[in-house]
């Protein structure tokens, strides 16, 4: 089977609706396809990734943990809209650090997540074979 | 719905509610598919339970059932490098380590088993 190159653009914020958790599981199925997978994060979707996350108080899963799995799952590409975190008055810092073994590089852990421009980003898109928006 | 020591099973025999899990649902499910997990002596007993509870902590830090290649994975890492392999986890749960693996560890069916 011929690679596609994938990516998952995560436009909304994790609760409220349903679209974060479904782009998630999504991707997590993919990931079993062997595709090159990667995934956007822009507007609203940037708290997805914020470090720190409770859900207690709202009674639902806390799945922002799940992304720390991506990872194992070859999933190494997160990109994330340098003007949407300007915009939240959020950097990279406030961004869960998560990253993956490099099983090129003596399984050394790298990070997983990618601040870009807008203008970067498009570029990349433009790469894709396929672009979900979630 | 069907109840497993008056835990709710779903049709395939996963817990609804993972907070039901006890031991004793997992003794009693493995006993369905002809594997003991109760009589400590029994064949494989410690794999079992070994990779069980890895995959119990793997949920908790994850809030996922791992794909079998993640599992696979982990299993090599935490367990040792020959067990890291899916002939060593399908002797142990010859329905599918995920699938059975994940029953008997009260975790949800794996996300992207097919």
């Amino acid at each position: 089977m011929a690679t596609k190159k994938f990516m998952y653009l995560n436009r909304k914020a994790s609760y409220g609706t349903a679209y974060a958790i479904e782009s998630l599981e999504v991707v997590l199925i993919a990931a079993a396809f062997e595709q090159d997978v990667s995934l956007a994060f822009i507007d609203d979707g940037v708290y997805q990734i914020v470090e720190g996350q409770n859900t207690d108080g709202i009674g639902m899963k806390n799945f922002s943990k799940t992304f720390h799995a991506l990872g194992d799952y070859d999933i190494n590409k997160l990109y994330v809209s340098a003007e949407s975190l300007e915009e939240r008055g959020l950097t990279a810092d406030d961004l869960m650090p998560l990253v993956y073994e490099d099983e090129d590089d003596d399984w050394e852990e790298k990070p997983s997540v990618k601040v870009v421009s807008n203008a970067e980003l498009t570029e990349i898109m433009s790469e894709q074979d396929v672009c979900l928006s979630f | 719905m069907a109840d497993i020591l008056g835990a709710e099973v779903d049709e395939e025999g996963f817990l609804v509610d993972l907070k039901d899990w006890t031991r004793e649902i997992a003794i009693e499910m493995a006993k369905t598919d002809d594997i003991d997990l109760a009589d400590e002596n029994a064949e494989l007993y410690q794999e079992r339970w070994d990779v069980l509870n890895l995959l119990r902590d793997y949920f908790e830090e994850y809030q996922i059932a791992p794909a079998v290649r993640v599992l696979t994975k982990a299993v090599g890492k935490k367990l040792g490098k020959d067990k890291g392999s899916s002939k060593y986890l399908y002797t142990l749960f010859p329905y599918g380590p995920g699938k059975q693996g994940c029953k008997f560890a009260g975790l949800p069916k794996p996300t992207g088993c097919i």
